[in-house]
C-alpha cells in the first residue's frame, strides 16, 4: 500500500479509523493481531461498558504547547483547559534539563459559557486571539477546538484565516473534538496537520539536520548522529515557529515512536520528499540492526553504520548477558500506547524475560508511509514469537485489573499515568518510565534492564501497599473474562 | 469586556466530578466525552482517590452519540458500573456533548432509581457553570433524589448533630485537613459532626441523617449559601454562616464563639475549650515571636492572595492580625458572582480595625501577574496564589506558598489551614518557605 493519505488542503485531518483503519478493541495473541491486521480483516469492537479515557484535544496541546514562541487558544469551556498545567509543567521540567530559561507556556481558554452554545462563540474567539497576540506578541498562535465548539458548529478556519491575515503572525486552526475519536493519538496527527499545512515552508536547501519527532525524551541522538555528520532536530517541542518552518530541509525523519508520528513522518515525505526511515524501532538487538542499516542506507553512509554496529555490539553483549542471567525466568505484562508498547515487547524479550501479555491502547494496521517494514508488532512477532494475552483495550483499568488478578506477572509496565497503580495494589513490582528514549538503541537495553532490576528489587512499597490497599472492583468482576464488557472478537477469520 | 481565561485555577461544571469522588465509596458515572474527567483530575485531582482517576465509568460519547443521541450508550454504562464497581452510591454527572444534543438523563437515571438502585444525576454540561457553582448542585441533587428517599423517617431533630458544609472538595486541595480539624474543634464544644466528605465522614450513611441535624454550618464566602438556604425551606434546619476560612485564635475563636450565640450552646463549656486551645495556639506564637521579630535577614512585609474568596479572605485576616504582614492587594479567582462581591469587599474593608484592602475580582491570571507584575513592589513580599505564580514570584522576589491549584508543586495528604491547628501549620509552611531562600 502507497496511497497517499494526507492531504494537507483540507482543514481538518481525516481521523485515524478512517485514515488507516485503527482499532481500540481485540483479544488474542499478537500474532493473530497482526494477521488480522495484515489481511485487513480488523474491525472495531464496542465495549459496553466504559471508563474514562484520554481525548485528542490533550495530545494536540501535547505537542503544540511546547513550541518556544507560539501561544495556545483553546476554544472551549475552561474544563478543558484542565491539562494547561500538567503541559506547562513537562515544559518546564523539559526547559530545565535543556538548560533553557524557565518560562511559563502562554496558554489561553476562551471560555465558552452557556450562551455562546446558543449565539455562537466566535466573537470571542477572535477576541481572544487579538489578545493573546497582545500579551505574547508569539510567532504563530495555534487554535485548538473542543466537543463543545464542534457541536455547536463555529466556523474556526474562516476565524484563523482572517486573524493570520490582521495580525501577520500564522493563526493556526487545530481540529481535535473530543468526539471525533476513540483514538486519542488522533490528536496528534491533527496538531502535526496543522503545523504541516500552515507552518511548514518548501526547502530552500538541503541541510545536515535529522528531523526526530518526540516527546520530551534526553538527547540520545546527538551522540549517534555526530559520528555519521548530522544534527538531531527535535520536533515538535521545544522547537521554535523558525525551525519548524524549515523541517522539510532535513536530511531525514527519524520515528521514536509512530503511533506518535506516523501522519508528520508521512505527511514530510509525502509532500516535501523528507524520507522517513523505515523499519522497526531500535529497540532489541534485531530491531535495533535494522533500524541502523536503514538509517545507514538512507544517508548513504552504510558502511559507517556496520563499524557503528560492530563496535557497539561489542561493547554491550557481555553486559547484556549478565542481565540476561538475572532476568532468566521472571514475567512482565505490559500496558502502554501501540507502537512503543511493541518496541517494550520486543525489549522485554531479548532481556530473556517471559511476556504473559499486554494491554495496548489501539492498534494501527498500517502507518502513514504504508511501508509494512515499519510494522513494529509483526517484527517483535517475527523475531521473538508470539505474545498470548494481546488485548487492545484503550485505557479500561478494569480489564487491566481483571487480567493483572489472573496474569500475577512478577513485574508490570506501564508507560501511561493511571495504570501503575494497579499493578501495586495487587502487589506487583510496577515501573513507568517517562522517557521515551531510555530503551533506544544497544545501550538502552542495558539501561531499561538496570531499571528492572531495580523495580524487582525493590517491593517493600508495593508489598506494603497491597496488603492495606482497597479494591472498587467487585469481587463478580474480577471472576468473569477480561473481555465479557468486549462482547467477543469479531475479527475476521485468516486462516 | 472579554471573559478569557489565561492560567485556568478552577474547572468547568462538571469538575464536580470530585465532589463525589470526595465522599466515600460513591462513584461517579460521566456521561461526557473523552478527556474530560482526565483533564478535571489533572487540574485539582490530587490522587485516584477511592475510584476517581482512571476508574470513573464514562460514556466517551462519539460522533454517534452526537448525532443519534446517548441515551442507550449511558444505559449500558450504567449497567455496567452496577456490576463492575463496588459502590454505595452511583452519581450521573453530564458533560458538554449530552447537555448540548439534549439527552434526557434524568428519565435514563430514573429507570435504575425506580429499581431501588443507589443512583442520582445532576446536569453539569461544562459551559454551564464552573465546578464552585456546580458543587452545590451535585450536593443538592444527592440529597434530593437519594437521601429524601433512603433516610429514615423521624420526628423531630437529634440534638447537637449538625452538618458540616466547607471548602470544595478538591477545588480546595487542603479540603480533607480542614474538615479533621473543623470537626475537632465543632466537637471540642460539644457538637456531633457530619462532615459528608474524606476520611473521616461515615460516607453514605452519614448522609442519610442530614435531614435529623439541628442546624447546618456553611464555611464559605458564597458557594453554599442557596444549599444551606434550601435545606432550610426543605428540612427546617437553620444555617450559621461562617463567610471565610477562620484560620489561626482570633477567628477560629470568633467562629466558635458565633456558633454559640446562634445556636445556644453551652456557653461554659465551650469557652473551656476556646481557652484552652488559644493557650495552645498562643504560647507556640509566643514561644516563636522572638524569631519574628529579629530575623534580621529579610522577612515578607506585604502580602498578595490570588485565590478564591473563602481563602483570601481567611488567609488576609491571619497574615494581618496574628502575624502583622500588611494586605496589598487582594485578587480573587473564584469568578464570583456579582450579587456576593459587595459582602466579601465589606470583609476587606474592615480587615482589621485599622486597616482596609483593596479588592479585585479577575478569573483572569495572566492579566493579574501582569499587573502585580508592573507594581514593582518595594517590600519583600509574599504571595499566596498557586503554582502559576512561580515566575511571578521570581521576577518580584517573593516567597510563595501555593494555596490553590493547580498546586503541582506540594504535595497534600492531610494538612489543612483551617482552626488553631491550621493557623500553626500556615505559619510554618510560610517561614519554612522564606527560610528556604537563605543559603
Amino acid at each position: 500500500m502507497s496511497g497517499c493519505r494526507v492531504n494537507v488542503d483540507a482543514p481538518e485531518v481525516a481521523i485515524r479509523e478512517i485514515r488507516i483503519g485503527s482499532i481500540t478493541g481485540f483479544e488474542g495473541t499478537a500474532g493473530q493481531l497482526v494477521q488480522c491486521a495484515r489481511a485487513g480483516k480488523l474491525r472495531e469492537n464496542k465495549r459496553t461498558f466504559s471508563q474514562c479515557m484520554g481525548c485528542s484535544s490533550g495530545n494536540a496541546f501535547c505537542q503544540l504547547s511546547m513550541i518556544q514562541d507560539a501561544a495556545m487558544v483553546n476554544h472551549a469551556p475552561v474544563g478543558c483547559a484542565g491539562d494547561f498545567f500538567a503541559f506547562n509543567f513537562v515544559y518546564r521540567v523539559g526547559q530545565m534539563e535543556r538548560k533553557l530559561p524557565p518560562v511559563m507556556g502562554r496558554y489561553f481558554s476562551t471560555n465558552i459559557e452557556e450562551k455562546d452554545t446558543i449565539f455562537g462563540a466566535v466573537q470571542k474567539l477572535e477576541a481572544t486571539i487579538r489578545e493573546a497576540y497582545a500579551r505574547v506578541k508569539p510567532k504563530a498562535i495555534f487554535v485548538t477546538t473542543s466537543c463543545a465548539s464542534g457541536i455547536i458548529g463555529d466556523d474556526v478556519e474562516s476565524v484563523t484565516d482572517r486573524l493570520s491575515e490582521e495580525l501577520g503572525i500564522p493563526v493556526v486552526a487545530c481540529f481535535c473534538e473530543g468526539f471525533k475519536s476513540k483514538i486519542w493519538t488522533t490528536g496528534f496527527d491533527s496538531a502535526y496537520h496543522a503545523i504541516v499545512r500552515k507552518i511548514v515552508k518548501p526547502p530552500r536547501r538541503k541541510t545536515n539536520k535529522i528531523n526526530i519527532i518526540n516527546f520530551w525524551g534526553s538527547d540520545v541522538f546527538t551522540d549517534l548522529l555526530g559520528p555519521l555528520g548530522y544534527e538531531p532536530e527535535y520536533i515538535v517541542p521545544f522547537s521554535t515557529v523558525e525551525k519548524l518552518e524549515h523541517i522539510a530541509e532535513a536530511a531525514a525523519t527519524i520515528q521514536i515512536c509512530p503511533t506518535l508520528g506516523s501522519y508528520l513522518g508521512a505527511a514530510l515525505e509525502q509532500v516535501y520528499g523528507v524520507p522517513e526511515i523505515k523499519a522497526p524501532l531500535a529497540y532489541g538487538l534485531a530491531g535495533t540492526d535494522a533500524w541502523l542499516r536503514e538509517l545507514g542506507k538512507v544517508l548513504g553512509k552504510a558502511a559507517e553504520v556496520e563499524s557503528i554496529i560492530a563496535a557497539e555490539k561489542e561493547k554491550i553483549l557481555p553486559q547484556l548477558e549478565a542481565y540476561r542471567a538475572k532476568l532468566q525466568g521472571k514475567s512482565a505484562y505490559v500496558t502502554a500506547g501501540a507502537a512503543h508498547g511493541h518496541a517494550l515487547l520486543a525489549l522485554l524479550r531479548e532481556l530473556g524475560l517471559q511476556v504473559q501479555g499486554a494491554a495496548i491502547f489501539h492498534h494501527d494496521p498500517v502507518y502513514d508511509n504504508g511501508d509494512p517494514r515499519s510494522d513494529m508488532l509483526a517484527h517483535t512477532v517475527k523475531t521473538y514469537g508470539d505474545i498470548p494475552n494481546y488485548n487492545v483495550c484503550n485505557k479500561q483499568a478494569f480489564e487491566l485489573v481483571n487480567i493483572l488478578h489472573r496474569v500475577r506477572p512478577d513485574l508490570l509496565i506501564a508507560r501511561h499515568g493511571g495504570m501503575t497503580l494497579w499493578g501495586a495494589k495487587l502487589g506487583i513490582p510496577t515501573l513507568l518510565i517517562g522517557d521515551e528514549h531510555l530503551g533506544f538503541g544497544y545501550q538502552g537495553l542495558l539501561r531499561y534492564a538496570e531499571r528492572i532490576l531495580e523495580t524487582l528489587d525493590n517491593r517493600e512499597f508495593v508489598t506494603n501497599l497491597a496488603k492495606h490497599s482497597t479494591m472498587p472492583y467487585t469481587r463478580w468482576w474480577l471472576d468473569q473474562d477480561p473481555y465479557t464488557f468486549l462482547g467477543g472478537c469479531a475479527h475476521g477469520n485468516v486462516d | 469586556m472579554a471573559t478569557l481565561i489565561e492560567q485556568p485555577r478552577f474547572s468547568c461544571a462538571l469538575g464536580a466530578q470530585q465532589t463525589v469522588v470526595a465522599i466515600k465509596r460513591a462513584v461517579p458515572i460521566v456521561h461526557a466525552g473523552p478527556g474530560c474527567s482526565v483533564k478535571i483530575a489533572s487540574l485539582i485531582g490530587q490522587g485516584e482517590g477511592y475510584a476517581g482517576g482512571s476508574t470513573i465509568p464514562c460514556t466517551n460519547a462519539s460522533e454517534q452519540e452526537i448525532v443519534f443521541g446517548g441515551e442507550n450508550r449511558l444505559r449500558q454504562v450504567i449497567e455496567g458500573a452496577f456490576q463492575v464497581i463496588d459502590a454505595d452510591l452511583f452519581v450521573v454527572l453530564t458533560g458538554c456533548t449530552s447537555d448540548i444534543v439534549g439527552d434526557d438523563v434524568g428519565q435514563v437515571t430514573r429507570e435504575f432509581q425506580a429499581l431501588g438502585k443507589p443512583i442520582v444525576f445532576a446536569e453539569t454540561g461544562g459551559f454551564k457553570s464552573n465546578n464552585y457553582v456546580s458543587h452545590e448542585r451535585v450536593v443538592r441533587a444527592i440529597i434530593e433524589q437519594y437521601v429524601e428517599r433512603h433516610a429514615e423517617p423521624r420526628q423531630g431533630k437529634i440534638k447537637n448533630m449538625v452538618n458540616l458544609f466547607a471548602t470544595i472538595p478538591y477545588q480546595d486541595p487542603f479540603w480533607n485537613g480542614n474538615l479533621i480539624e473543623l470537626k475537632r474543634i465543632l466537637e471540642g464544644i460539644g457538637l456531633q459532626v457530619n462532615t459528608l466528605f474524606g476520611v473521616d465522614s461515615a460516607g453514605i450513611k452519614e448522609w442519610l441523617t442530614i435531614p435529623h441535624a439541628e442546624f447546618n454550618i456553611l464555611i464559605s464566602a458564597w458557594p453554599g449559601v442557596d444549599l444551606v438556604k434550601s435545606l432550610q425551606e426543605r428540612y427546617g434546619t437553620p444555617y450559621y454562616h461562617f463567610p471565610y476560612l477562620p484560620i489561626g485564635g482570633v477567628e477560629t475563636s470568633r467562629f466558635l464563639r458565633g456558633l454559640v450565640d446562634f445556636a445556644q450552646l453551652d456557653r461554659d463549656r465551650a469557652e473551656a475549650f476556646i481557652k484552652k486551645e488559644e493557650e495552645k495556639f498562643y504560647s507556640y506564637i509566643e514561644r516563636t515571636a522572638d524569631f519574628l521579630l529579629e530575623f534580621r535577614y529579610g522577612l515578607p512585609r506585604r502580602f498578595y492572595t490570588i485565590l478564591d474568596a473563602t481563602y483570601a479572605t481567611g488567609f488576609a485576616k491571619f497574615l494581618l492580625n496574628e502575624l502583622g504582614i500588611l494586605p496589598a492587594k487582594q485578587y480573587i479567582i473564584d469568578d464570583t458572582p456579582v450579587e456576593h462581591q459587595e459582602r466579601i469587599r465589606e470583609q476587606f474593608r474592615h480587615i482589621s480595625e485599622l486597616r482596609s484592602a483593596e479588592v479585585v475580582f479577575s478569573i483572569d491570571g495572566g492579566l493579574i501577574q501582569e499587573e502585580i507584575g508592573a507594581e514593582k513592589p518595594q517590600h519583600r513580599s509574599l504571595i499566596l496564589g498557586s503554582g502559576w505564580e512561580r515566575d511571578l514570584a521570581r521576577e518580584i522576589q517573593a516567597d510563595l506558598l501555593p494555596v490553590g491549584p493547580p498546586l503541582t508543586y506540594r504535595l497534600v495528604l492531610h494538612c489543612g489551614y483551617a482552626g488553631y491547628n491550621g493557623g500553626l501549620r500556615a505559619i510554618e509552611d510560610i517561614y519554612d518557605r522564606v527560610l528556604d531562600t537563605y543559603k
